[in-house]
Order: structure tokens, then sequence, then C-alpha cells
């Protein structure tokens, strides 16, 4: 009776993962998931901007109008949160995902782990090219009336790593939030590579009595 | 034959002038040689130089905060390299930073003497916590029109100056309480009480000595808890118990003579002054008891808002006195020889040390047999009410032929104190206890006061003390008749003490405090959080920028941002207008003000935070297109930082109007 309950505890592994790979992705809203410094002379510590899930920050209140101030010099447009669409439609997609994968986990079908972890893995892709659009825009969108012109110059920082801009230093990196949502995405590939290696088909929704009435409903439907 | 003669002749002259020659460059040298300044001036080794350099970028280990005597300021250095990083303005106007000249400020330096823009400030005093300096503040006294200011050493700038009434030359102040309950005052100038119009001849039957308990509450705030009626002595000096004598503060007085002309001789006679030690604690029951006298006196608070960005001033017109005859076990007078100057309390609290300026020795009284002579009412006499305790019951030891004329001590964590001499001029180290001394090191020139950082605390942190000489000479190189005031730096974590650095130093400081540098660094504000600002006149942003006539009163509320002013072009002022610039920095970030010019002005300029709202007024006297621009080098673009004023003959129509960039002139 022991073993088999701890059978039914391991059967339960996959929708465990599943289920901390569709909670994970809520870090998106505790946490930036990225972050732009950029070094100089005069910065001995940096201008960090933060970029969350529904925000621009930055290490201090202030920071993004000091990045905005230090733009204008090259005629770069000002970064304004409120005008950035992402910001306002990415929770929303966030929060979906974590919805449907709560439903997945429900029915704890490695499939449908495999179709869920492929969607936001695409997505984030999608994201992250959005991200160097973006980029590429504040980066060559310069005013005519720029006090300093520097023909043929761009002034996007990088995607990911390390440029140099002018007099700055441009450093690009995920950040926690973005770290944690891409480890909850493989933890969705973990939850269907354990689903199908380690439990045949047929027995992982086999019912237990610890399984709730949902997954029989899965199981005698199929 | 003649000619040999000759040649002898001359040959003996030769001699007899090389040998006068010889004479005189002997009794020259002698003469012209001063042995106290001969040989190495300072007796430096060669790793000296490393012991004081801070390399570039570096930071220092100790703050010292060293008042500007006369300069009315305090001027902060870093220890030990004595490198100078600000002048605090205090009791002076700065032109600089448009201290006393800003709508803002103004108030601060008010008094019931009305604005009173320069003050001579001699003691700052560092707010402790269980009697360890904390960095929360830095109090200073304004010696000329007795005053006391308090500065946030979050923003190192001035927060709040209270007057203090009834005296005249506030010297022996703001010395704190172990916990900053008060700070003190004591009046160095015996004065009419009340204040009126009588012949000075009358001093001792018209002329009272006040001391005055300011309490501090925790946000900082001062006011005058008290004062205690005594006679007119000159009270010199100050300090407060800590351990067991918490609860006690000692001041020491000259002039028990009661002279008021040729003081320098007439107030030497005596042959001992007093210690006066003040039971504050005492003080305190009295005055919830009712057991005061509640007596008319002007006096000014002046307090600075820090989310207002302006000063506010109040006028008080009275104050609660206590009278010691009526008022048993609040004062007694401790015997000490020859006019002492500083007295000092030593780290565990149980040694006052009175030093006795006009002797060579120094004495040392005891807390505990103070305690004892007052319970057994071992008494010389009494004055005014207040009994005088015998010397021999209260002294606890001397340090006999110390060196001449000390002025002030300091202590060390490991029992040693460190006297100032100034007739001498040199720094005496001694023992706590045996009194011995144990060494000696000249100071160039003439010490005055000396500085060990947390040396008047109950825990002091020094491996350095900082002389503060009363005279330059040849030190540095000449600056004409004026010169600098001179710092000197020495280790005196051996045995031996170790000068180790000159250093100028502004105005004419008095006292200084040192402190760790990681109990101030951590409460810096960079700047002002915006939303904060509650200045009246504030401008939230651009858009909010704005010009506004009330009659003949103008007022432009304009924004600064790299590098810009908003607005910049503004039409419709008249001559005989009273322009108010309300100016404020929309910066985020530090290191980051903005100055504000304009010709003409007859005050100063302002300079802004970012954050902070300041304000200029500016009367026009003849038409034409005024300019104004930013004073600090903001940005790449700072030279473009500026704007027009178009100034109307008066009872011109020109319309009101105001502009930034192409935007439409809004009305
Ligand atoms: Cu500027």
């Amino acid at each position: 009776m022991l073993f088999q309950k701890e059978q039914n505890h391991m059967k339960q592994l996959p929708r465990i993962l599943m289920i901390i790979a569709s909670l994970g992705l809520l870090t998106l809203f505790l946490f930036p998931m990225w972050r732009i410094t950029l070094y100089a002379p005069q910065y001995p510590t940096g201008v960090t901007m933060y970029i969350h899930i529904n925000k621009i920050g930055g290490d201090s209140p202030g920071t993004l109008q000091n990045v905005n101030i230090l733009n204008h010099y090259v005629g770069m447009k000002p970064i304004i949160p409120e005008a950035i669409p992402e910001l306002k439609f990415l929770p929303i997609v966030v929060i979906t995902f974590v919805v449907l994968g709560l439903i997945i986990a429900f029915f704890n079908r490695p499939k449908l782990f495999l179709t869920w972890a492929i969607l936001a893995s695409v997505l984030s892709l999608l994201g992250i090219y959005d991200f160097y659009l973006w980029e590429y825009d504040y980066g060559h969108t310069l005013s005519p009336d720029a006090p300093m012109k520097f023909p043929g110059a761009s002034f996007q920082p990088p995607l990911i790593g390390t440029k140099v801009i002018l007099n700055f230093v441009a450093e690009s990196f995920p950040h926690t939030g973005g770290i944690l949502a891409g480890i909850s995405i493989f933890l969705a590939y973990v939850a269907w590579f354990v689903g199908i290696k380690k439990y045949p088909k047929n027995e992982i929704s086999n019912s237990s009595d610890n399984i709730s009435a949902g997954d029989k409903l899965v199981h005698t439907n199929s | 034959m003649k000619k040999f003669e000759l040649n002898i002749n001359q040959a003996h002259f030769g001699l007899f002038a090389m040998a006068i020659i010889g004479v005189l460059l002997l009794f020259g040298c002698g003469n012209q040689t001063n042995p106290y300044t001969s040989g190495d001036s300072g007796a430096l080794s060669s790793d000296v130089a490393s012991k004081v350099y801070v390399a570039p970028g570096e930071h220092d280990e100790f703050y010292a905060f060293m008042s500007g005597g006369f300069s009315g300021q305090i001027a902060v250095h870093g220890l030990p390299s004595g490198r100078l990083f600000k002048v605090i303005p205090v009791f002076s106007v700065d032109g600089e930073k448009g201290y006393g000249f800003n709508e803002e400020t103004k108030p601060l330096l008010e008094t019931s003497h009305g604005f009173v823009p320069w003050d001579d400030s001699h003691h700052p005093e560092l707010s402790q916590t269980n009697g360890e300096t904390d960095g929360r503040w830095i109090f200073i006294n304004g010696n000329n029109t007795p005053r006391i200011a308090r500065v946030d050493l979050s923003v190192f700038e001035t927060a709040q100056i209270i007057e203090i009434p009834n005296s005249g030359g506030n010297h022996s102040s703001p010395f704190t309480t172990e916990n900053t309950e008060y700070v003190v005052a004591g009046t160095r100038f015996g004065v009419p009480y009340p204040q009126k119009d009588v012949p000075i001849s009358s001093y001792a039957e018209n002329f009272k000595g006040m001391l005055t308990y300011v309490s501090v509450t925790d946000e900082g705030y001062m006011d005058i808890a008290f004062q205690i009626l005594l006679p007119a002595y000159d009270y010199d000096l100050a300090h407060s118990g800590k351990g067991n004598s918490h609860g006690w503060t000692f001041f020491t007085t000259y002039n028990t003579e009661e002279a008021s002309t040729l003081m320098e001789v007439t107030a030497s006679q005596n042959d001992k002054d007093y210690i006066a030690a003040v039971n504050w604690k005492k003080a305190e029951e009295y005055i919830k008891a009712g057991n005061f006298q509640e007596v008319p006196a002007k006096w000014a608070n002046n307090v600075y808002d820090e989310h207002t960005h302006m000063a506010t001033s109040t006028m008080n017109d009275k104050v609660k006195v206590l009278i010691p005859s009526e008022c048993p076990g609040l004062v007694y007078f401790l015997p000490t020889p020859k006019s002492p100057h500083g007295v000092d309390v030593d780290p565990t609290g149980e040694y006052i040390v009175g030093n006795g300026k006009l002797s060579a020795d120094l004495t040392v009284h005891s807390f505990t047999k103070m305690l004892k002579a007052i319970e057994n009412k071992s008494y010389e006499t009494e004055v005014a009410g207040v009994p005088v305790l015998k010397f021999d019951e209260v002294v606890a030891g001397v340090v006999q032929e110390a060196g001449l004329g000390p002025l002030h001590t300091e202590f060390d964590a490991k029992g040693n104190a460190y006297t100032s001499f100034f007739i001498s001029s040199e720094v005496v180290k001694w023992k706590v206890g045996s009194w011995e001394v144990l060494d000696r090191a000249p100071s160039y020139y003439s010490i005055g006061h000396l500085m060990i950082p947390g040396g008047d605390s109950k825990k002091p942190q020094g491996k350095y003390l900082v002389a503060m000489n009363k005279i330059t000479k040849d030190r540095y190189l000449p600056t004409g008749p004026e010169l600098c005031h001179s710092a000197q730096l020495y280790d005196i974590s051996g045995d031996k003490m170790q000068l180790l650095l000159d250093f100028p130093t502004m105005g004419e400081p008095h006292y200084a405090q040192g402190i760790s540098a990681d109990r101030i660094k951590p409460r810096q504000k960079k700047f002002y959080p915006i939303e904060e600002n509650k200045h009246p006149f504030r401008a939230m942003g651009e858009k909010d920028s704005r010009v506004e006539r009330e009659g003949n009163v103008v007022h432009v509320y304009m924004t600064t941002i790299r590098s810009h002013f908003a607005p910049d072009n503004i039409e419709g002022i008249k001559v005989g207008d009273k322009v108010y610039f309300h100016v404020t920095n929309l910066e985020q970030d530090w290191d980051v003000p903005h100055g504000f010019s304009i010709m003409g002005a007859n005050n100063a300029e302002l300079l802004i935070m970012g954050g902070q709202t300041e304000t200029l007024l500016w009367e026009p006297k003849s038409e034409g297109v005024i300019p104004f621009y930013c004073t600090d080098f903001c940005s790449a673009l700072h030279q473009e930082m500026q704007g027009y004023v178009r100034v109307s003959p008066r009872g011109s129509n020109i319309a009101l109007s105001w502009s930034l960039g192409e935007d439409e002139a809004v009305q």
C-alpha cells in the first residue's frame, strides 16, 4: 500500500513540474525581464534600466528621465513607457499562458505539455525579436535637429551582450524575471520528457485514490 | 724691508678682517636661527607621506568638521588627507549657493535684531546616541549674535537656527548631552538682565550671566527648554557628563572678579575661578514642578523644511528661567585655578578636566568626589545661592607643569588625554588617573583647540589628532598680510605622537569634530524626489511652467533640465516690477544642480539641487532685453542654457508672454 502510494506520487511528478512551470511565469510580474546598463566615466556605477513585463524602470525613480536626457543630445526619441503597447498586452499573454498551463497540468498529458512549451518558446523568441525592433527604432530614428550629429552612427544597444556606443559601454542581458521565465518554459519540456520516458502512455493518467475527478473523467473518455 | 713690513701689515689686516667676518658669521647664524624651528620643522620620517596619501578615487577614513570662526561657516575636510570637500554656509550669507540671498534661506538668518548676515562660529558638535557620535546632525554656535545652528548631515545643509536670548557672546556652546537631549549655551559676556540702559560701572549690580538648555527632539527640532540665571561671570566653555555623570553639564567661568574694563588684567586677579556644575535632570524636575519664572524675551527660531525647501522664522516672546537660590541642588561651583578655558570630561565620565589657561597645570576634578562633597555639604561659601564646593574635596589630581597655557583636552580610547598648550605651542599627552606626562609634540604655531575623532564622546575613534593653530607665519607660500590658518595632523596610534601633515583651513577654525566616514556615508541624499516637492511656487514639469502677474509682482514658475530653462523667453515685464524667479530643478540624478543668474541682480545666483525649488527676487531698473543663464556646468550643452527677459517701460502695454522653443506663447 505504501509502495503503491509512493508510485502514485511519482506519477504526479510531470503534473507538479507543469504547475511549477505555469506559476513560474508569474515571476515576470515580480522581477524585470531584461536589463540594459550604460557605463561611462562620469557614471561610475552605471545607469541601469530594467524592462519589466508591464513597465520600464531603473535603479532610481529618475533613471528613465536621465536616460532620455542623455539620448536627446544625439536626437534619439524619448522612451515613454505609456506609448509602448507591448507593456499593456504582454501581461495578458503571460496570464493566459499561466491559466492554460494550469489547465493542462490538470489534464496531465505530456503532449499538451510539449505544445505549451513550444508555443511559449515561440512567443518568447517573437518577444525578443520585437525587443530588437524597438532597440533598432530607438537607435536609428534620430531627430534631424539633434544637437550632436554623427553621420552613419547608430545608437542601438546590443540585444544580448556588450557594445560600445560613443562614450558609453552598453550592456544588455536577461534579468531575474526573464531567466526564471526561461527556466519555467524549460520545466514544461522536462515535464513532457519525464511524462513520456518514465511512464508509459496508458499509465500516466491512470487514476488512483489521489487523482482527481477530472482525471478520472479524462481517463474514461480516452 | 719696507716693502716686507708693509706685507706683514697687510697680512695682519687680512687675518684681522677674516676674524671679524668669522665672528660676525658665527654670531649672525646663532642670532638668526630659532632653536624651536630649526632642523626638520616637524620631524618627518620617510613613511609619513604614505600615511596621509589617499589614492585618487579612494575615500578618506574620517570626516572632519571644522568651524570657520569669523567666516561663520563649517568646513568639511577628509582625514588623513586634509582635503577640503565643502564649506557649509551656516551663519554667513554665501553668494556661491545663494544662501541668505534666495527667498527660501533668508528667514534662517532672522533674529530679534532683524536679518543678521554674519556670525562667528566656534564649536561644531556632532549629535550623539549613547554617548557616541551618530552622524545625524552637527550643531554649531554663533558667538556674536547668540545662536545655535543645526546642520543636517544627510544633505550637509543648515536645517535650523535658534537664537539665545538674555546672552551676549554665545561661546560655551553647543556641547551636547549623551543622547542629544539638549545642546547648551552660556553667555560669554555678563549683560544687564533684562537688557536695559544702565551705567557699565553698575556691572556687579545689574549684570547677570545666563546658561541655556536647548532641547532637541528625535527629528532634530530645537527649542529653548529653560535658562539658568547666574552671576555675571564669563561662561567660557562647556561639556556635558557621560556615563555616571550623564545628567550634568560643566561650564568653565572666568572673570569671577566681575570686571568690565581692562579685562586682561582685571579679570585675571583671582587665583581660582569656577567650573559651574549644572544638574539638568534636577532642572527638568523644577520645570515640571512649575518652579520657574516666565520672563519676556525676544528670540527667533528659524526652521528649514526639506519638503517646502523653505525656511520659516518664528519670533518668540518668553522664556522659562530657573533661579538657583530657589532651586537647591541645581548648580554647584567647583573652584578651578587660573581662568579655566576648556572643560573636558573623560570617556568614562568620571574626570572633569579644567584647562587653567593662565597656569602650567591642569586641574582634574572627580565626579564621584563632587557627589560626595555635595552629600557632605562641604561648602567653602555660597555665591548667589550657588554652593561653592571645597577645592580639596573635589580635585582628583593635577597634571603638574605639563606646559604653558593649557586650553583644551581630548581623549583617545586607551585612557590617554591630549592637551593643547597655547603659550608653549605644543600638544602634551598624559595618562588619565596617574596624571603623568607621557609625550609632547610641538605645534606650528600656537595651538588653540585640538580634535580627536570622537575625542569628546564616550567612544573616541581616534587614531589621529588634529591641532588647530592660531599662527601660521612661514608654514606655506605667503599670501600677503593675511594668511590661512593651519591645521596639523598627528598620528596618535603609537606611544609617541607623530606629526604627519600640515593643511590650510577656512576662516579660523576654533573647535572641530571628527567622525568615521561610515557613520555619515549611508545617510547621504543624492537629490530631492520631485514628487515630494511641496514648495508653494514649484513647477512640477515644463507643462507647469508659467508667468503670473499680480499688480507689479510677477511670479515666474520656471523649470530647469539639461540643458534649458522653461520658459526661456519672457516678455511683458516692466520697469518697477518685482520679479520672483521660482526655479524648480526637474533633474532626478546625483550631482546635477543648475544655476540661475540674471544680469543686474542685486543679490546673488541660485544654485538649485535636483528636485528643489529656489526663488530669486529681481527688480529691473531700466528697459531692455536682459539675459539670464545657468551657472553650473551641467552638460555638454550647458553654455546654451540661457534665456532672455524683455523689460518694457513702466505703463507699457506689452502683454505678458513666455515661451520655450517653437511653442506658441501661452497666456
Ligand atoms: Cu544647467
